[in-house]
């Protein structure tokens, strides 16, 4: 194979990797740009990976073609409904927010595993029967090696969390709607003083990281594992987590290091085939993206700076 | 206010928990009275109690791992085993033979206990995560006789039952090397260890030992449960041109199914195939119309359980030995389903490897080492 050729398989396989962890860490973004810790993220990708592998195993007579669409969007309403359980806890019970979101971690497994048990009467669910595929855009996969790299078996999935990137990113910096959110992520007080309703943005917010959270768990569900069980999601939520601080809580960092991340991943796999890299012993790319995130934790790699008032709840009028 | 607002949390809590039970319970009863969800304790006592006014002969249970008795792998395969034994010899869950369901590493010793109180004549631990549970609790009851799947423990009343996958392994590998078209196969292995390692080597003896010149990539997920790292390998090996996969990998094969399925449905007439473990994966593999998974290595976990139910039952209980189940016992063996893939041909090739293989002739290498003894005398 020539290099050429192997960065043509590296790259849709480090994007099908990426893809479940931008669409997370992009709801990570949002909540704790809003000051809303989620370490729950683990816990709203499985509740979308079972949801979207339940609606499709079920729905599939009905849509046809059309269900792993349908079943990500549905996937996306109930994580974001479910999500509601960390905003009453730690936005209006001021709950501690690390040990909520740990509780979502937990009930979300639990709820699954057990209704998966309830309705289908065993440990994991079928596999379904028409999950993503992976498919070459007409004419662009034409073009010598670009068309190859980007747009030969790639996922649909991969190009909208792209895309989805750059929509976060606009909406969080260039709306209204974003710097609202900031501000009450920086200093509610402030924010409440010029009418910003504190709550409600955080709500919003947290039912937004449970949308993207659902719809990563979904993808991932629907791309990679095909089915639902105990193993199906374990330790993307985190790694998305990891993204979002790696990406110092911005919308376009969290992309970046989602990707790289997922390079990494396959580089260890992949690497034995490109030249420096076959020295490189597969542990250390595997590594590599923890060691990175701590690096990017203590201040290494630029200063990763958390918005202000993340992990505090607001208490109207307090001072 | 803020005292008022925790109050109507805890109360909310209280009535999710009071509904949530309630919907508990009933699914129980409904779930004892057919055959499947476990009963908590006192109702098996009380079973128990009318078994013993009833037979009062011979009575075997299990304890399964946190997979569940429907993991549809080899703790639903005990089971099958046990039920399919009962069957026999006139008895029904609950009198005669019963299991236990561990939801956690803390239930092992716990669910063991239970069952050896209740008079269980033989209590089977599925899989080797149990292995330190039997051997603590059949050191204390040297009258109880114990079984251990998948492991081996110590005791005179431990009869510890393991099987030859590498055998199995073999036979899958010569499936695979008569289905190549480039000359590539591949081996998706879990984590590396001696029990893996016993499929790898097998896979690798099989196949050498149909055409020496096919080259097998070998690769470990180093994870039983990481569906993305599988794809990722597989898709690698596909790249590289390896048409046939074989994984022993648990949750990780998952992804290298969904990695053949994708190349399969770009291209109908691409040659990827994938080989199953443990039990017939021929569900997984479908496609549209077509199907990916060639064939599977498929572990008889029932078939041995009842296989020592029944000695223990005639009195002849294999305690403190080590049985090992393969071709010869139909322990381990080669799924057809897929008739479309397997050919007469491959299917004749198996058959002539599985007598060489019984009746002595050929000796499946089961670690490494053994492994390259056997390639360089080929």
């Amino acid at each position: 194979m020539g290099f050429i050729d192997i960065i043509a398989s590296i790259i849709p396989a480090a994007m099908v990797y990426a893809a479940p962890l931008i669409f997370t860490a992009l709801g990570g973004v949002f909540s704790e740009r809003s000051g809303i810790i989620n370490i729950g993220l683990e816990g709203l990708m499985v509740m979308g990976a079972f949801v979207g592998i339940v609606f499709h195993l079920t729905f599939y007579d009905t849509f046809g073609a059309a269900t792993p669409w349908v079943s990500i969007f549905v996937a996306m309403i109930v994580s974001a409904l479910f999500a509601l359980v960390h905003a009453v806890a730690s936005i209006t019970f001021r709950a501690d927010q690390v040990v909520s979101g740990v509780a979502i971690n937990f009930l979300a497994l639990g709820i699954g595993l057990f209704l998966t048990k309830q309705w289908y009467d065993k440990g994991q669910t079928d596999m379904v029967a028409r999950p993503f595929y992976a498919t070459d855009i007409p004419l662009l996969s034409k073009i010598p090696i670009l068309g190859e790299w980007f747009f030969s078996g790639w996922y649909m999935t991969s190009y909208l969390a792209i895309i989805l990137a750059f929509v976060v990113w606009f909406v969080i910096f260039k709306t209204p709607f974003g710097l609202r959110l900031r501000s009450v992520g920086e200093h509610p007080m402030a924010a409440d003083t010029n009418g910003i309703k504190v709550y409600r943005m955080r709500y919003i917010a947290v039912m937004l990281s449970g949308a993207l959270g659902g719809l990563g768990g979904s993808v991932y569900a629907l791309t990679v594992a095909l089915n639902f069980s105990h193993s199906t999601i374990v330790g993307q939520g985190f790694m998305a987590l990891a993204a979002v601080i790696f990406g110092k809580w911005h919308p376009l960092g969290a992309l970046g290091a989602a990707i790289f991340f997922g390079f990494a991943q396959s580089l260890s796999i992949f690497g034995s085939g490109l030249p420096l890299l076959e020295d490189v012993p597969q542990i250390f790319l595997l590594i590599a993206p923890y060691v990175l995130t701590i690096l990017a934790l203590a201040g290494f790699i630029g200063r990763a700076e958390a918005p202000k008032s993340l992990g505090e709840p607001y208490i109207k009028g307090s001072r | 206010m803020f005292k008022n607002r925790w109050f109507v949390l805890f109360a909310l809590l209280l009535s999710i928990g009071l509904v949530l039970g309630a919907c508990g319970a009933s699914d129980d009863d409904a779930g004892n009275e057919e055959d499947s969800t476990g009963g908590d304790s006192s109702e098996n006592t009380e079973e128990e109690t009318s078994e013993e006014n009833a037979s009062g002969d011979f009575s075997v249970a299990m304890v399964t791992d946190v997979g569940g008795v429907d993991d549809k792998s080899f703790n639903q395969s005990a089971w099958e085993g046990l039920q399919a034994f009962g069957e026999e010899n006139g008895m029904s869950k609950g009198e005669g033979y019963d299991y236990a369901q561990s939801e956690s590493d803390a239930d092992y010793v716990t669910n063991i206990n239970r069952l050896v109180r209740q008079d269980y004549n033989l209590i089977y631990g599925i899989g080797y995560l149990l292995q330190p549970a039997i051997e603590e609790v059949a050191s204390q009851y040297p009258d109880t006789n114990f079984g251990i799947v998948d492991s081996v423990a110590e005791g005179d009343n431990i009869a510890s039952i393991t099987f030859k996958e590498h055998q199995g392994s073999f036979l899958a590998g010569v499936a695979a090397a008569k289905k190549t078209e480039s000359n590539m196969v591949g081996f998706v292995g879990g984590v590396d260890g001696a029990l893996i390692n016993k499929f790898e080597a097998g896979f690798v003896a099989g196949v050498k030992s149909v055409n020496a010149d096919i080259e097998v990539d070998v690769q470990y997920a180093e994870s039983f449960a990481a569906a993305d790292k599988g794809k990722l390998i597989a898709s690698n090996m596909y790249d590289k041109g390896v048409d046939v996969i074989y994984h022993a990998s648990g949750a990780t094969g998952n992804g290298v199914f969904a990695q053949a399925k994708d190349i399969k449905n770009n291209d109908p007439e691409a040659n990827v195939w994938v080989i199953g473990v443990d039990r017939d994966q021929y569900e997984e593999g479908a496609v549209g119309d077509t199907n990916v998974t060639l064939t599977s290595m498929v572990k008889r976990v029932d078939i041995a359980v009842q296989d020592v139910a029944t000695q223990a039952m005639n009195g002849e209980f294999p305690g403190g030995e080590v049985l090992e189940y393969g071709l010869s016992d139909d322990g381990v063996s080669i799924a057809r389903t897929n008739e479309e893939a397997m050919t007469e041909e491959i299917i004749t090739a198996i058959e002539e490897w599985k007598e060489k293989i019984t009746n002595g002739d050929v000796e499946v290498p089961s670690t490494r080492e053994d492994l390259e003894t056997y390639v360089n005398s080929l």
